[in-house]
């Protein structure tokens, strides 16, 4: 895709503005380090809502209450998916949005360093401000991430310190999308047309884009949620005239979009990796681009197929479940793409590549169960059931998750400038790939046999498939202590990986050494 | 035809400290708006501070980046950087107010019909608007559109206009134009807020009255805020062109405020035209 002529990559000034120390990381106008903070900071809340996931699952392990109270477990079952969500996965992506859009456009930075930073930081505040909830009177909020009315009104001070470190987040996403959509638009090298940019950098403008719009629209939801909480408002409330399902409305048409938000840079970066360890240029570049756009369209014009149990016009449901499944088509485009880019390519199964293949497998089943899930008369059956779990974790975890760490075995030797260990990688792809199916697979089962989500407790009938779960469930937890060890070992210790350590890589990154300098690109490259 | 300093490449500033005081104004901010709303005594101290500290963020961050530009640092590259930024930032403002405008259409033309219609809860209620809703007598006498709200729509529509006369001053390389057109925004923008808030305290009904006092006093009231904000905007703008900060090539955030403020119009327009009028 790229051809580039490089004038001038060696002779860069690391001697001006490389602060050392603290300071470095506490006051950096560097998008490499800023993109550095941005991963730990996710990898730390991955774990941590992580741990949150092992303790429902332990719970879940027997019928029964076992170890927690029911408002402890939806205490737990809440706060790990706005944590993983808000916490892991998103800050994730704009790490790598950090590190790769500069490089991959011939940058020497992001369009605003300093509000890039105080995007970063305001990550730590709110995650303090969220993880502070568990230990005020009555405990984290319970109501799931979606903060429905009216639970969500007769909570204790968590539920306004949630409101509050949610507006923390969202003001980070606006400032840090204002900047990615800025970078990509100003600071491309000459010769870097929109139409050669790489797939990534494409995916990444295009959730900006949905970030922008979408991120307000929470901000304006979750503030109805605190005047009527102590204002006295009656937004939410039917007495008043108001109505519990606007909020939802409201809620969803954030909600929605914000899934593409956590997905469309996971097929940028799968978009990178399978042409350069299939050794092929990605497979019709133009129809990806416009497949990423039309995602993102209809993205704005689904969103109540979140609600078909709340109760909607019969016209209403139909509308939402053809539009639903109109996304099949980009969707399935990408898939063929992905798949037709691997036809009669010179492939090898490094790490990245393993998960890359294992992300368009076990992204396109969660994206069938989706499929199933958009039929109205299905989706009555499915509501809140175990089904839905299977069908976000095969999307979130299998999809995002799986091609974050694709990403990361990726570009971690042009990021550290050593190489990881391989075959702790093979292993730790191995056993994350096998424990999540072991873990996902069978609640596809649990959910169509009718068991809720969101219960510590379930029928006797459920309790062989919660228990394979639960032991997939550990197995897929303690594996990624092999990813932190895989990481930390190859930062620390890993030998001297090479410029441009991948075959098939193509992009602008490679031309530079590994690790990069610490301002890249000062002069721009000519792209031809 | 270059006649401002113009580096060959662009601007990556050094470190600096701002964004964390500002992470540490928010949280301090967060944490205490939720104990203030709890109760807890330590509440609006934290609110203090965190508004104090970001206040100091405001000013030393504005200040480095007009430094900077004073100083011939920021070349063309970077102010279209700076261009792209407000215009996204506009946008996702008009993404909230869609966010507020969407709740109170949703409420207008289903909430309330679909209510009367079911009649389960609240026999004998029929939908009209405005309303309490059907849990309360109470009934609404709205603030009529002909009277208060249309002045004040007179006097931000002719705000708009000096703000454009002003801007034409500086083009024209007019400073007292720029100057005096400034100062008239800035008084127009004082006496909405004042008459917003005159209005406020004659109004019929609060926020507390069913969806329309809500929807009514959102709206406006984070309408009233932006106003607030873009006159201060405004105010700083003045000062800096009291100091010659701009000229006819070089004055990008005169229009970014000139940006801001026609934004701040156009949701004052549509406030009438639904929230008022219809």
């Amino acid at each position: 895709m790229n051809t580039t002529t490089i004038s001038d990559t060696a002779s860069h000034h690391d001697e001006h503005d490389a602060p050392t120390g603290i300071a470095r990381w506490l006051a950096s106008t560097n998008h490499k380090d800023i993109g550095t903070l941005y991963l730990w900071f996710s990898l730390f809340m991955f774990f941590f809502a992580g741990a949150l996931a092992m303790l429902v699952r332990a719970e879940l392990f027997q019928p029964g209450l076992q170890l927690f109270q029911p408002e402890v477990f939806n205490q737990l079952t809440t706060m790990h998916g706005l944590i993983m969500i808000f916490g892991a996965i998103m800050p994730a992506l704009v790490g790598f949005a950090n590190w790769q859009i500069p490089l991959m456009i011939g940058a020497p930075d992001m369009a605003f360093p300093r509000l890039n930073n105080w995007s970063f930081w305001l990550l730590p505040a709110a995650g303090i401000l969220l993880i502070a909830t568990f230990f005020v009177p009555g405990g984290a909020i319970s109501g799931g991430w979606t903060m429905y009315p009216p639970l969500y009104i007769q909570g204790g001070m968590a539920y306004d310190i949630s409101i509050l470190a949610i507006h923390i987040l969202g003001i980070s996403s606006i400032m840090g999308a204002i900047n990615i959509i800025t970078t990509i638009l100003n600071m491309r090298a000459p010769g870097m047309t929109l139409m050669k940019m790489p797939l990534f950098v494409w995916t990444w403008l295009i959730t900006a884009f949905l970030l922008v719009a979408v991120m307000p629209v929470l901000a304006a939801a979750i503030t109805m949620l605190l005047t009527d909480r102590h204002f006295g408002t009656h937004f939410f409330n039917a007495a008043g005239g108001g109505d519990p399902v606007m909020f939802q409305h409201i809620f969803w048409f954030f909600g929605h979009p914000e899934v593409y938000i956590m997905i469309l840079p996971a097929f940028g970066i799968i978009s990178t990796t399978i042409p350069a360890f299939a050794r092929k240029p990605l497979f019709g570049y133009a129809s990806m681009v416009y497949a990423v756009a039309s995602i993102a369209f209809l993205s704005f014009i689904v969103w109540a197929h979140h609600m078909f149990t709340t109760g909607m016009p019969v016209g209403g449901q139909l509308f939402f479940m053809y539009t639903t499944m109109l996304i099949a088509i980009p969707t399935g485009v990408k898939v063929f793409n992905w798949v037709a880019t691997l036809w009669r390519g010179s492939i090898t199964f490094e790490t990245p590549m393993l998960f890359s293949i294992a992300f368009v497998c076990l992204f396109t089943i969660g994206g069938f169960s989706g499929l199933v899930l958009a039929l109205v008369p299905v989706d009555i059956q499915l509501q809140d059931t175990y089904y839905v779990v299977a069908h976000f974790h095969y999307v979130l975890f299998s999809g995002s998750a799986m091609a974050i760490m694709a990403g990361v075995y990726y570009w971690l030797p042009k990021w550290s400038g050593r190489m990881y260990n391989e075959t702790l990688g093979k292993l730790h792809f191995w056993l994350t790939a096998i424990a999540f199916n072991i873990t996902f697979f069978p609640m596809h089962f649990l959910g169509l046999a009718g068991m809720p989500r969101r219960i510590p407790d379930y029928a006797l009938q459920f309790a062989d498939f919660n228990m394979i779960s639960s032991i997939g469930g550990f197995m897929l937890g303690v594996s990624q202590l092999l990813f932190l060890y895989n990481v930390v070992q190859c930062i620390r210790r890993g030998t001297p990986a090479a410029d441009k350590p991948w075959e098939g890589a193509d992009t602008l990154e490679w031309t530079l050494s590994s690790p990069p300098p610490y301002h890249s690109f000062v002069t721009p490259p000519h792209i031809k | 035809m270059e006649t401002h300093p113009h580096p060959a490449t662009y601007y990556v500033p050094a470190s600096s400290i701002w964004p964390l005081v500002g992470s540490v104004a928010l949280l301090s901010l967060g944490a205490g708006f939720a104990l203030l709303l709890n109760e807890q005594p330590v509440g609006p101290y934290l609110v203090a501070i965190g508004a104090g500290i970001l206040l100091i963020m405001l000013i030393g961050w504005f200040g480095d980046v007009i430094d900077e530009t004073q100083a011939g640092k920021h070349a063309e590259q970077v102010e279209t950087s700076f261009r792209w930024g407000m215009v996204w930032f506009i946008f996702s403002e008009v993404m909230f107010f869609a966010g507020f405008f969407g709740a109170l259409f949703y409420a207008r033309n289903l909430a309330v019909p679909m209510l009367a219609d079911a009649q389960i809860l609240w026999p004998g209620f029929s939908a009209s608007w405005p309303t309490a809703g059907p849990g309360t007598d109470a009934t609404i006498t709205p603030v009529a559109a002909w009277g208060l709200p249309a002045l004040n729509t007179l006097i931000l529509l002719s705000s708009g206009a000096t703000v454009t006369w002003a801007h034409w001053g500086v083009l024209q390389g007019r400073k007292n134009q720029l100057l005096l057109g400034l100062a008239l925004t800035v008084i127009l923008g004082a006496l909405f807020i004042a008459l917003q808030i005159h209005e406020y305290g004659d109004a019929a009904f609060s926020i507390r009255d069913g969806i329309y006092g809500a929807t009514f006093y959102l709206l406006t009231g984070f309408h009233g805020v932006h106003v607030m904000l873009g006159t201060a905007m405004l105010f700083v703008i003045f000062w800096r062109a009291l100091f010659g900060h701009f000229t006819a090539r070089r004055h990008f955030a005169f229009e970014a405020v000139a940006w801001y403020w026609h934004f701040v119009d156009v949701v004052w327009l549509l406030l009438f035209v639904f929230v008022y009028w219809l």
